[in-house]
Order: structure tokens, then C-alpha cells, then sequence
């Protein structure tokens, strides 16, 4: 059952993708008006999904790999929904909808779960780490999409041609946006780190700091910080914060992508 | 319907004409009494502003010329606005009404106060009494039609000013205008009217600086703004968000350094440079800086024209609603015309049906219920039989041009008495 009403939800999901793809080609009145209640709808059924498969599973199967991604895709729609219940505006979508639809989809189209090998995820300190941690990436990803749409705002308000453009926020608002998203990231980054490190504590009784998942993890919180002190001591935004956001979300991939080099966040097929 | 509509315009009639023709406000009720009480006349509005004189009037059999009404009224010689008077009857005259209440008929395409101006003047016809059914009916529709065109079309919606266009781009870096301050280098006429603007959308304080002192003290009192000394420009100007420039200085005040040198005072936040100066205050090269914006006059006469262009568009789309929505109205008007001769027809043959079963029902004797019930049925089945095609007839005539020939033939096939007309106003529920 979780499988279908994940299969819903990606259906629902796949209008904001196209909603996406067509915000900045054209204007469809029809997308405009449905694109937010299918997003909302998709949300609903993904999160019946999501606790369907953790009742069957009778334990917080965050730690399977695409239980984790349609977590996490779960997760940045609710910061896009924070962001449209504060500021009203669907502009986030054109970079958020695409990424939940392929995270979706890729735990849809996937085959057997896969589970961490390593006993110490059985804690329930895991739990909180998870959690934490996938809140930082979405508020970091929500953050990359706002300074994306600020480039598009920016270039098009230089370029002098109001075209179809004009429908994005305004530019102080996407970055104010793009900076409360970091902003609030941090700390739940932060927690989650240290929540991490207190599980290898305390179930090896040091931190290994050469395995890489814990390496490329503390390099992106550095970058993280760097960004997160740029922007609020010179104020830096538009190309500048966006290169930062970019190589911040990059250093995310690449410390999600380290689980398949790590020795404790290995995955193996179960 | 007896509509007729005359009128002149800004575009028919130079201000010359309309200037002589113009009612004063406090003249209008003694004008609208005047109107209602000429012959024939039996519901009147006069709409008047300052592009605009028209009379509009509802008569009773169509003889009456609004033409005499205006030449008696005004008294001026005919010669003088004959050649720029229009004058529209019925779905024209309707058009006309719902094109001018949207906005199409107006000097700037879409400006919004036109509305208001016929609601007032529809609001005094009728407090004087001088609209009630029909005009009632169009009016309100004409409202409606309005408010259509505004939510279905966008001919109302962009900025077509200089100074509204600065308005917008400046909503559309900062957002909200509120909190944040404008910065006047120069005191021209127009860089007064764009910081009006900008006040009026909230922004907070005004700074005037400009090369002869007295003048930014007189220009910075009337906003309660701020006099700057030309030579603290550079040292004050990052604490603006909006920069409007309009000196005569012949080269660029305002170079990349100077951009620069903000950005970093201000820690990045962007600036808005407004440069209605010709030749240009502010370096183009500025415009490269990020976080600085710079528009000079050239880029927002461009935007007024895209807009102006859009809106020309979007009155295309306007017409169309207009043009269904007057067929709309012309078949409920006319449907409303046969109503009271459908009444009165269905009135007379039930009288006549009464009339024969208290004729006849002395002689049958006692009658059970049954039988009363049977009598009931057969007669009512007769006379429904008999008044259905004249009643189709009727309601297929009003649809068409020949409704009054049709009326009046079944008037005196069945020698229906005149009846008065229908109270549109009160809605079908006719009982003539």
C-alpha cells in the first residue's frame, strides 16, 4: 500500500513539474491554478505513504535509502508551503517541484528497500540525526532555489525587458526568502551533526574523522557557516550568494552521495 | 426599448466645445428634473466630466430627440457642436454605455476613475428620481460589464506613466515601498512627480539635494523631507534605496566608483537609480554593478509604450466581451417586453374560462368531487392549448427585430387592453 499512495503522490507531483517547466516558457492560467492543490494533495498522500510504510515496518524506517529520499522530498515541500504561507508565492516551485518529483520518483521506481548494515542504526538517536539532518538539506536547497530565481529576477530587472519574469517576487523578498531558509537550516544542520557525532561516541567510543561521510559532512557545515556569515556580515547576494548556495548544496550531494563510501552509512541490499 | 444616447467626447469634440457644454455638479439634479419632464422623456441620466458631456434617455414611444432636449437646454448655437455631437440609439447606445464605463472610451485606455464617475452620476439620477426600470437595468448591468473587463482582461493593470512604471520597478526590487528612502539629486518638475508617486506607495522619508540650496529646501518642505548640500551628495547617498537624478550636469554625477563605494557603505543592499536627466546623470556602466539598477528616461518610455501596447491588446479582448455581453442584454430587454402582453393574454382567456364554467355549472346539478375535478382539467386543458402558440410566438418574436409588430397583432387578435409597461427594475414579476 505505501508503494500506491506514493505512486498517487508522484502523479500529483508530476503537475508541478510540468508547472515548473512551463512557469518560465509561458503562462498557463489553468497550471497556475492547479499546480498548488496538486502539490498539497501530493503532500497528503505522501505523508499517508510515509507513515503507512513506518507502521508496517513497526520502526522509523528512515534509515532505508528511499524511505530516506521520499523523506526528504517530504520534507522540502513542507519548507516550500512555510515559504507560500508566509510570502504567497508559488515562485519556489519552478526549482523545488522538479527536485521532489525526481527524489519521489526515484523511491517509486526503485526496487527493494535498501538498509544500513552497520547495528548502530538500531539507536534512536538515528532518528533525531536523520531528521535533523534532511531538515538542513531542504532548508539549504530551498535557499539554492531562491538564489537561483534571484539571477532570473536580477537579470531580467538589468536587461530592462519585463517579460515573464514579472511574475517572480519581488528581489528583496526572494532574498529574504533564500536567507531565513539558511538561516533557519543552520541549527537543525548543526544538531543533527552533533547528534551524529554522539552516536559514534557512544557506540564506538571515539569519532572516526577519516571516514569520509563524517569528513565531507563537516567540510559542508563549513561551508554552510561561510555562507551563512557572508551573507549576513557583507550582505552578499545575488551571484555571489548563489555560487556559495551552489557549492554548499554541492558539498550536501557529495556528503549524501559518501554513504556508499562510508563504512557506517554503507548501504547494502537487504 | 427607446434608447437614445448623444453626446461629445475628447475625441469627438475639441475642449473648446466641451468646456461650453459642461454641467457644474450643483446644475445636475435641476438638469436631470429638466430632462425627465420633456416630452416623451420618461428616465434620463447626464453623465459630465471633464472628457465627456452625455445625455442618456429612456422615452416612451420613441419621438422624442434628445438633439431638441440639448439644443433647448444648452442654448448655444447648434452650428457650434452639431459636428462633433454623436448620437446612439438602442445597441448602440448601449455599447457606447458599457465601453465608456469600462474604460475603452477613455483618453488613457483603462484608467480606473471612469467607473466612479458613472456611479455618481447614476447615483444623483436616481436620487432625483430620474432612473428607474430600464436605465436601472442597464446601468446595473453596465457595472457589471465593467467589472468583467477589469477581472477577465488586463487593460486596467500595467502602469502607463513614467512615473507609475518607477513605481512598479521599484516594488519590484524592493517589494514593499515601505521603510525605504528616495533620494531627489536635482529638483525637477518631473523627479517631483515620480517621489510623489513613490510616497503615495508608502515610501518613508525624502532627501532633496540639489546645486542652488534654496530650491531642495523648498522642494524637501513640501514632502517633509530632508535639504542635502550638493557637496555632501557622495558622503549621503548610500543611505538611500531610490536615487532619482534630474540635473543639468553635462557629464555622468554618478560613476561606477561612486556605485561601488555605496554597495559596499550600504553591505550590499541594492539601489535603485531613476535617471531622468538627458544627458544622462548616471553612468551606464553602473548598471553592471551588482545590486545597482539604473533606468534611464529612454528605458522607461519604453516600458510605458510595451504597456501602452498591452493594454491596446487587451481592449481587443475587452471589445468581445462588450460586444456579447450588449447581445445579452438586448434579448433580456426584449424578452421584458412581451412579459406584460403574456400576462394579459393568459388574464383574459382564465376570465373567460370562469366566466363559461359559472355560466354552465347551475345546470349540471350536484356534481361529486370527482366530476368538479374533471370540469377543472378539461377547461384548463383547452384554454392552455389555445395560448400555447400565441405564447411561443411571442417569446420567438422578442428574440427578433419584428417583436412590436407581433405584440401589437396579438393585442388585437384577442383585444388585450393596453397595459402599462413592465418595471424592469423590480425583476419578471409582472403583473402589468
Amino acid at each position: 500500500m505505501p508503494i500506491l499512495w506514493l505512486r498517487v503522490a508522484l502523479g500529483c507531483y508530476a503537475v508541478g513539474l510540468l508547472y515548473a517547466l512551463l512557469a518560465l516558457t509561458q503562462r498557463s492560467h489553468l497550471l497556475n491554478r492547479i499546480a498548488l492543490p496538486a502539490m498539497s494533495l501530493g503532500m497528503v498522500f505522501h505523508f499517508v505513504s510515509l507513515t503507512e510504510s513506518v507502521l508496517l515496518s513497526g520502526q522509523l524506517a528512515l534509515t532505508s535509502v528511499h524511505n530516506s529520499e521520499s523523506f526528504l522530498a517530504l520534507l522540502i515541500m513542507a519548507g516550500f508551503m512555510i515559504v507560500y504561507l508566509v510570502y504567497r508565492t508559488t515562485s519556489p516551485g519552478i526549482v523545488v517541484f522538479p527536485l521532489v518529483f525526481v527524489l519521489t520518483f526515484v523511491t517509486v521506481t526503485g526496487q527493494q528497500p535498501f538498509l544500513l548494515t552497520s547495528p548502530a542504526v538500531r539507536s534512536s538517536w538515528l532518528f533525531a540525526h536523520i531528521a535533523l539532518i534532511f531538515t538542513g538539506y531542504a532548508a539549504l536547497f530551498l535557499s539554492f532555489g531562491a538564489s537561483i530565481l534571484y539571477l532570473l529576477q536580477e537579470r531580467s530587472l538589468k536587461s530592462k525587458k519585463a517579460g515573464i519574469m514579472s511574475r517572480l517576487p519581488a528581489l528583496e523578498v526572494i532574498d529574504e526568502i533564500g536567507y531565513r531558509a539558511l538561516l533557519l537550516g543552520f541549527p537543525f544542520m548543526t544538531l543533527g551533526l552533533i547528534a551524529g557525532l554522539v552516536i559514534a561516541q557512544a557506540t564506538y567510543g571515539r569519532v572516526n574523522l577519516v571516514d569520509p561521510k563524517i569528513l565531507l559532512s563537516i567540510l559542508m557545515w563549513a561551508v554552510y557557516l561561510v555562507l551563512l556569515y557572508t551573507r549576513w556580515n557583507a550582505g552578499w547576494r545575488g551571484r555571489r550568494a548563489a555560487y556559495l548556495a551552489t557549492a554548499a548544496l554541492f558539498s550536501a550531494i557529495v556528503a549524501w552521495a559518501a554513504n556508499y563510501f562510508s563504512v557506517f552509512h554503507g548501504f547494502v541490499q537487504s | 426599448m427607446n434608447l437614445q444616447l448623444i453626446g461629445v467626447n475628447h475625441i469627438s469634440a475639441p475642449i473648446e466645445v466641451r468646456e461650453r457644454l459642461a454641467i457644474p455638479e450643483s446644475h445636475l439634479p435641476d438638469a436631470l428634473r429638466r430632462l425627465t419632464e420633456y416630452p416623451g422623456v420618461d428616465e434620463g441620466l447626464i453623465l459630465c466630466t471633464c472628457n465627456r458631456v452625455e445625455v442618456i434617455a429612456q422615452s416612451r414611444n420613441g419621438s422624442t430627440d434628445l438633439r431638441s432636449f440639448w439644443r433647448e437646454y444648452f442654448r448655444i448655437d447648434p452650428a457650434d457642436y452639431e459636428p462633433h455631437l454623436y448620437d446612439y440609439r438602442e445597441a448602440d447606445a448601449i455599447r457606447h454605455l458599457f465601453r465608456v464605463t469600462s474604460s475603452l472610451d477613455s483618453m488613457v485606455l483603462g484608467e480606473p476613475q471612469i467607473l466612479g464617475q458613472v456611479k455618481e452620476a447614476y447615483a444623483t439620477a436616481r436620487a432625483v428620481g430620474a432612473v428607474h426600470s430600464q436605465l436601472d437595468l442597464l446601468l446595473t448591468r453596465a457595472f457589471a460589464v465593467a467589472k468583467r473587463v477589469r477581472t477577465e482582461t488586463a487593460v486596467g493593470s500595467s502602469a502607463v506613466s513614467v512615473a507609475s512604471v518607477a513605481v512598479d520597478l521599484a516594488k519590484k526590487i524592493f517589494g514593499s515601498l515601505r521603510g525605504k528612502h528616495v533620494y531627489l539629486v536635482g529638483a525637477g518638475k518631473m523627479s517631483e512627480l515620480a517621489a510623489r508617486h513613490l510616497m503615495a506607495h508608502g515610501a518613508e522619508s525624502i532627501f532633496v539635494a540639489n546645486r542652488t540650496h534654496d530650491r531642495a529646501t523648498q522642494l524637501a518642505g513640501r514632502f517633509k523631507g530632508q535639504a542635502i548640500f550638493f557637496e555632501q551628495l557622495y558622503d549621503t547617498c548610500d543611505r538611500a534605496d531610490i536615487v532619482i537624478t534630474s540635473t543639468g550636469a553635462p557629464h555622468a554625477i554618478f560613476r561606477r566608483e561612486h556605485g561601488e563605494l555605496f554597495l559596499s557603505r550600504r553591505r550590499n543592499r541594492p539601489m535603485f537609480f531613476i535617471d531622468i536627466a538627458v544627458p544622462r546623470d548616471v553612468d551606464p556602466a553602473m548598471n553592471e554593478l551588482d545590486g545597482i539598477f539604473v533606468y534611464d528616461i529612454d528605458d522607461l518610455q519604453q516600458a510605458v509604450s510595451a504597456n501602452v501596447a498591452d493594454r491596446r491588446k487587451e481592449a481587443e479582448r475587452a471589445e468581445a466581451i462588450i460586444e456579447s455581453e450588449v447581445s445579452r442584454l438586448q434579448a433580456r430587454l426584449q424578452t421584458l417586453q412581451v412579459v406584460p402582453t403574456i400576462v394579459s393574454l393568459q388574464d383574459h382567456l382564465e376570465t373567460i374560462r370562469q366566466a363559461e364554467i359559472d355560466r354552465v355549472r347551475g345546470r349540471l346539478g350536484a356534481l361529486s368531487p370527482e366530476q368538479e375535478m374533471a370540469i377543472e382539467t378539461l377547461t384548463r386543458g383547452i384554454v392552455n392549448k389555445i395560448m400555447h402558440t400565441p405564447i411561443s410566438t411571442l417569446k420567438t418574436a422578442a428574440r427578433e427585430a419584428e417583436a412590436t409588430t407581433v405584440i401589437d397583432l396579438i393585442r388585437r387578435l384577442f383585444n388585450l387592453q393596453e397595459k402599462k409597461p413592465v418595471k424592469t427594475g423590480t425583476g419578471s414579476g409582472a403583473k402589468g
